[in-house]
């Protein structure tokens, strides 16, 4: 195997020289800038639970599809795109519902083991689904996702100013006569896209690290909406590829290395927050 | 009832009957409302206020009768009407500014993404001064008082040009010398533009100074007058159906006893 260097970028020109590496790198730079732009609102709408819950019933669709005989990701589009619209057409009457959607969650999870189970010789590719299988990655995958990715990235642009208004204040923006029920079904729809996307860098059960952390930490850095979307790709982003450069070199899941470069910048920006608020040690700038 | 001049109404009810579901709010209501006129809405909870904002929003159909709002029935999304609704508590870590939630009043009802032309930002730049929020409309929305959320939502209200500007409950939560300061600038704002304002509130005592006439909403029915022909001991137990005193203190401010407030 080749070994670490200190010359970063003949590291990365060696890495890319395995196909399985740049497929890696491509597919997680466009799920990353995905995720960053989708997070954004996930955090503002209040939904990492229906995010985390649209993951679950995910991978019940994927396993399920495999049973059929279908492409897994077929089936992973199929059924959280299904459970996305359903969320986002009952809405306000799932407000504090988190009980009744976690006990459907985890049934769904439960129909995902039954599922693995019916088709034997799995197991790799259960353990794909849940923790994610960036390096198994084909140039096929590559252009779906860049594709998926592309039109995810579309309906966004196209809806950004009223989902923004929608979703900071749905009272007045109702009253001004934005559909707001209608972009809370769309943005549900788009989310279930990220979602599915996402999987395939960090799979179902870290889907959090990609979607939500990002978001979550530029919730503490700036108000600004451009700017919070703009530092939560770039946060995505930075994840993803050095988790992925690192574990090159250091054969453990690439997940882990993502899920805990998201944590311990989370866990810096909170601890910074802390003292700032605690010791006034610096002076925070107006933003 | 008293009917209003002939300058112009901006609002016009020609025998307005609401009812939701087994309660008739108002029935058989004729009211005409001038442009200009700054109009305090009262009555107790559930009572129909906020329905009758519904209403001339277009979100709500009256079931009987109708209704015209600067000479059309009411449309929902209308540029021509700011509406302030009643606050609720922002989450203290929303990402966004105040400059922001101003910014959506206008930019929030187009598609795309792309931000404003320069005339628009400083259309923002105005209302936002004249609430008198320029010093600290670049600060996250969550972490502001009270009063200083209540003076961007009315910017994010003006920054449509509207004609008509209703708040519902704008001065709730807020301390005397906030709903003090608020109400003035409701008023100011109000008369610079020629603004018809109909505000929703629960004491008449802070709009005293400011308002024309009151529009006193109770069991099934709706009156429109001056403050001195609505709110007295005679009107309101009639409107309520039980004994209701009214007093003045020596600065003409009102105090009810009885059932009611």
């Amino acid at each position: 195997m080749p070994a670490f260097s200190w010359n970063i970028l003949a590291d990365i020109a060696e890495q890319l020289q395995y196909p399985f590496m740049a497929h890696a790198y491509a597919a997680g730079i466009i799920v990353a800038i995905v995720a960053g732009i989708v997070g954004y609102f996930v955090v503002l709408r209040s939904l990492s639970f229906a995010a985390h819950a649209l993951s679950h019933v995910g991978f019940a669709g994927a396993t399920g599809a495999v049973v059929i005989g279908v492409s897994p990701v077929f089936g992973l589009l199929v059924f959280t795109v299904g459970a996305a619209v359903g969320m986002g057409l009952l809405g306000k009457r799932l407000h504090g519902r988190d009980v009744a959607i976690g006990i459907v969650l985890a049934w769904t999870l439960g129909l995902g083991v039954l599922f693995l189970s019916l088709y034997s010789g799995y197991a790799t590719e259960a353990y794909a689904l849940l923790f994610g299988q960036i390096l198994g990655i084909s140039l096929r995958d590559v252009y779906i996702t860049l594709v998926a990715a592309a039109v995810t990235l579309a309906i966004v642009a196209a809806l950004y100013r009223p989902l923004l208004f929608a979703s900071v204040d749905a009272e007045v923006a109702e009253a001004r006569g934005v559909p707001v029920q209608f972009l809370s079904v769309a943005f549900m729809v788009v989310l279930a896209l990220a979602v599915s996307e996402a999987v395939q860098v960090v799979g179902i059960l870290l889907i959090f690290a990609l979607l939500v952390t990002p978001a979550a930490i530029t919730e503490h850095v700036t108000a600004r909406p451009a700017k919070a979307i703009g530092l939560a790709i770039v946060l995505a982003l930075a994840f993803t590829l050095v988790g992925l450069f690192i574990s090159f070199y250091v054969p453990y899941p690439v997940s882990f290395f993502i899920t805990t470069l998201a944590f311990a910048t989370y866990l810096g920006v909170r601890l910074y927050d802390w003292l700032a608020r605690r010791g006034r040690l610096f002076h925070r700038p107006a933003q | 009832m008293t009917e209003a001049g002939t300058d112009g109404p901006s609002i016009v009810f020609h025998g307005a009957t609401m009812q939701l579901g087994e309660r008739t709010l108002w029935h058989d209501v004729n009211m005409s409302i001038r442009e200009g006129e700054f109009i305090a809405v009262l009555g107790p909870n559930a009572s129909g206020k906020t329905t009758l904002m519904r209403v001339l929003l277009g979100l709500s159909q009256l079931t009987g009768g109708d209704v015209h709002v600067l000479g059309r029935p009411p449309r929902r999304g209308s540029p021509l009407i700011g509406y302030v609704p009643q606050r609720r508590t922002l989450d203290p870590d929303l990402p966004v500014r105040g400059r922001d939630l101003v910014t959506m009043g206008m930019e929030g009802l187009h598609w795309g993404f792309w931000p404003g032309s320069k005339a628009d930002r400083r259309v923002i730049d105005e209302a936002i001064k004249q609430v008198e929020a320029s010093h600290y409309a670049d600060r996250p929305i969550g972490r502001m008082s009270g009063g200083e959320q209540q003076r961007l939502l009315l910017a994010q209200a003006l920054v449509g040009g509207p004609r008509l500007l209703l708040l519902d409950e704008p001065l709730a939560n807020l301390d005397l010398r906030n709903q003090e300061a608020i109400t003035q600038l409701i008023a100011r704002v109000a008369r610079a533009g020629n603004l018809t304002v109909l505000l929703v509130t629960h004491d008449i005592n802070p709009m005293l100074p400011v308002m024309d006439r009151v529009i006193y909403i109770a069991r099934g029915d709706m009156v429109i007058g001056l403050p001195d022909e609505i709110i007295t001991s005679e009107t309101l137990s009639v409107l309520y159906g039980a004994p209701v005193q009214v007093i003045r203190d020596n600065q003409g401010r009102y105090l009810c006893s009885g059932t009611i407030q």
